[in-house]
């Protein structure tokens, strides 16, 4: 294996989270509704996954209980949000905050522990192809749903009458509400696609990336996320595009570190940040109007009576 | 459908497509509709008449199914029905073209026509389609083009086509008219009667009576959430209609300006670049308004309405410190105290979150354009007691209804909350004031008072500069007029010469005189 070739399956590995997560919130974006607490539904999705595929010694029963913890807690932040109308920054915030503690209680019986690997694709013939071969044909199943995942979203925003309601829910809410379209619903079923989102990113992160688990171990990864879908102008290609570029940068900067760079490790650690940003910004500023963000994201809807 | 509901049949023949009877809506101690009954027959446009706040909306709202009456019942063709949501209205016919467009500015034509269609299609069909209405009933739109870049105009387009696709019944507009240029709303008249003439019932709500008198065969009146009666408009002047409205008859304005004196506000070559992606930018804006005249700017809304008063009022600086002077010194780039040091008083065109702050009491939102002024404050810290008499003697002077003590702006109704921000600043005594939209969503009775006041202030020697969507509100009270239309203003001429239809012509970009610099 070249160094060129390892050097991408670490990216991919590194990359798988940051893309599920970012899409998840994307679609509660698009449907008008920002919720901040991507990290901790990462978190407590990260612990209960790992606890459950040890307690059941089944990565598949982990990777649901990852997923089903993160949708449980993002149905917390839907009741506050649209039951109550509260105001998304701090319930996104109170959030995260509650997700980061909860994942310490579930997940501290379980330090110590290890999993093995995850079973990966393996196709007699192509999966040995050199270089190529391991990166496209022999990933684990969650890469590929990942790429599944990117590819529906810009499917069903873009090309269905459901993505067409929810943008346009997104867009505005009032004036959807007086057509009638079903601004709540709409929204609630965003928020939970966000939450299980986030929670089948963060299993990845204890199943796959690290296979322990450890207290604070997403590590900020749910805010790359949410900014990944700001400077990606809420769209599920760019979006993909940001987390496969900030996982190289984060891999690409660790062998650096490593190697003969004499630059600072805390410049080079930053570095993912300054290149994600910057290549999405000057994405975002070729194409102006693109950049807004839908209209009605982050404003608490109530109907009348 | 078992019960057999009575149903009234007058002499104009059958049953009518929609009776609303008896219709109660109550929010919370608030009753808003109070037992109104509606009759609507194929064929015909009924006009809906009341002011601000008679509970023509609600009515409307639950006729589309976005309310649920507290009382009574529908009918359609006689036979009971639930109309639950916009879509049980719909898919029984009813279509409505919101006064606030319900449009989506970032989405296309064809994708905003999209989102309210009930069967689903795609958009190419729904292209062809929106093609065939517009060659049909001559509403052209451009399905590829994102709603954002269209006018005023265009956006009702959208709406209307948008009804039409789906082959109403039952067509209800609200205050159609209000952001359509007179020669723009004369082809939305021979629509809607040539809709009309095919059998569709339209159910027309405006404030507008001449238009009323002109388009309707029946007119139903409510105020303060009762049904005054229906009448024949045809058969009634004006006059009575607005009394019938208002419950008393309207005051006249009287407008007999005096001379005009000395220039108080010059502007020249004003330019500015857009504020926002979707402003206006300000094209070499030149204007003078002289002591004791009233000038009126004309246009429909967006044309940089609110980017020429934020320029005058010193929100935004100007290009240049001598395209804006004010009693010959050049403020083009100084704020807005600096103006009001000098005599400028200015009334936004929002009285809830730019004219006033909602949730604070009267007598803060008299301090927030006044503390510059003796006697509200000492050394820096403000007179509570100073501001409340002041607030009070504005509440008087202007008529402002409002509840006891010091309330906040937020609670009081539309009309009282406009006198109370107009006479804030008519109480100074202002050598300028420039207001945007004096009397916006304002209930007949305040509008005249606000008119009056500001015609008053005129004679007793202010330069007023009052821009305003209402055309027969700018020839009621000002003495010379201009147009803006997509940032540039027409050089402004004596109200006395212009026509409505010349008017009209600059406020759609067209006509001569229509880039003065």
């Amino acid at each position: 294996m070249t160094l060129a070739e390892a050097v991408l399956l670490t990216v991919i590995t590194a990359s798988t989270p940051l893309l599920i997560a970012a899409i998840g919130e994307l679609l509660a974006e698009r449907a008008g509704v920002l919720n901040l607490g991507v990290e901790g539904m990462m978190a407590v999705g990260a612990a209960c996954a790992f606890a459950a595929a040890v307690s059941l010694d089944s990565t598949l029963g982990g990777f649901v209980a990852g997923a089903g913890a993160g949708m449980a807690l993002s149905l917390v932040f839907a009741f506050a949000v649209l039951g109550v109308a509260a105001n998304q920054v701090a319930s996104g915030l109170a959030l995260t905050i509650l997700g980061l503690g909860l994942s310490g209680v579930i997940g501290a019986p379980f330090v110590g522990a290890r999993r093995d690997p995850i079973a990966h694709l393996s196709l007699p013939g192509l999966t040995d192809l050199p270089f190529i071969g391991r990166p496209l044909f022999g990933q684990d199943p969650i890469v590929y749903l990942s790429f599944a995942l990117a590819a529906a979203m810009a499917w069903f925003l873009f090309r269905t009458r459901g993505g067409l309601t929810l943008r346009a829910i997104g867009e505005d809410h009032a004036s959807a509400h007086a057509l009638g379209l079903p601004v709540l619903k709409a929204r609630f079923l965003a928020i939970l696609f966000g939450g299980a989102c986030a929670g089948l990113a963060g299993a990845y992160l204890s199943l796959v990336y690290t296979r322990f688990w450890s207290p604070g171990m997403t590590g900020g990864r749910g805010w790359i996320a949410l900014a990944l879908v700001v400077f990606a102008a809420w769209r599920p290609g760019r979006a993909l595009a940001g987390a496969y570029l900030f996982g190289l940068a984060t891999v690409l900067q660790l062998h650096a570190q490593a190697g003969a760079i004499r630059l600072p490790s805390q410049l080079l650690s930053a570095m993912p940040y300054l290149v994600t940003i910057l290549a999405l910004v000057i994405l975002a500023a070729r194409d102006r109007r693109s950049t807004g963000a839908p209209a009605s994201l982050g404003i608490p809807f109530v109907p009348d009576r | 459908m078992a019960s057999e509901p009575s149903v009234d049949v007058d002499r104009a023949g059958g049953v009518p497509l929609v009776s609303m009877r008896g219709i109660v809506k109550r929010f919370g101690d608030f009753t808003a509709n109070d037992g109104i009954d509606l009759d609507i027959r194929a064929g015909e446009i009924h006009a809906l008449l009341g002011e601000n706040g008679a509970g023509k909306s609600t009515l409307v709202k639950i006729l589309y199914g976005l309310l649920q009456p507290s009382a009574g019942e529908i009918l359609w063709s006689g036979r009971p029905v639930v109309l639950a949501s916009p879509v049980a209205a719909r898919s029984l016919g009813i279509g409505m073209v919101f006064q606030h467009f319900s449009l989506f500015e970032n989405l296309t034509v064809a994708e905003n026509i999209a989102a309210a269609m009930d069967q689903g299609l795609s958009l190419g069909a729904i292209a062809a389609r929106v093609k065939e209405i517009g060659e049909r009933y001559g509403l052209q739109l451009d399905p590829g083009r994102p709603v954002w870049t269209l006018s005023a105009g265009e956006r009702q387009r959208i709406e209307i086509v948008r009804c039409l696709m789906q082959d109403p019944r039952l067509l209800v507009l609200d205050e159609p008219t209000s952001v359509l240029t007179p020669q723009e709303a004369e082809r939305l008249f021979e629509t809607l009667e040539s809709l009309r003439d095919q059998g569709t019932a339209i159910l027309y709500i405006s404030h507008r009576l001449e238009e009323v008198r002109r388009l309707c065969t029946q007119a139903t009146i409510l105020r303060l959430g009762r049904k005054v009666g229906t009448v024949d408009p045809r058969s009634v002047s004006a006059r009575q209609l607005a009394a019938m409205m208002v419950g008393a008859e309207v005051g006249e304005v009287r407008a007999d300006a005096g001379p005009a004196g000395a220039p108080v506000l010059s502007v020249r070559d004003l330019s500015l670049p857009p504020a926002s992606v979707h402003g206006i930018a300000l094209r070499d804006v030149a204007l003078e308004v002289r002591a004791g005249e009233i000038v009126g700017i004309a246009g429909i809304a967006g044309n940089g309405q609110s980017e020429l008063f934020g320029a005058l009022s010193g929100e935004r600086p100007a290009n240049a410190a001598s395209t804006i002077v004010i009693d010959g010194v050049p403020v083009g780039l100084q704020g807005v105290n600096a103006r009001r040091a000098l005599g400028a008083a200015f009334v936004a065109e929002e009285r809830l979150g730019h004219g006033a702050v909602p949730a604070h009491a009267l007598s803060d939102n008299i301090v927030l354009t006044r503390h510059a002024e003796p006697g509200i404050s000492r050394l820096g810290f403000l007179l509570p007691a100073a501001a409340k008499a002041l607030a009070e003697r504005v509440r008087t002077a202007f008529d402002v209804r409002a509840g006891r003590g010091d309330p906040a702006a937020a609670t009081l109704s539309g009309g009282n909350l406009q006198k109370f921000v107009v006479g804030r600043e008519m109480t100074r005594q202002p050598r300028l004031l420039v207001v945007n939209q004096p009397t916006w969503g304002v209930d007949a009775a305040a509008a005249a008072l606000i008119r009056q006041a500001l015609v008053d202030g005129a004679k007793a020697g202010a330069a007023i500069l009052v821009i305003s969507q209402d055309l027969d509100e700018l020839f009621e009270i000002s003495g010379r007029i201009a147009v803006i239309h997509d940032g540039r203003l027409s050089a402004p001429r004596p109200a006395g010469e212009l026509t409505r239809e010349a008017i009209g012509l600059l406020m759609g970009g067209s006509g001569e005189g229509a880039h003065a610099h």
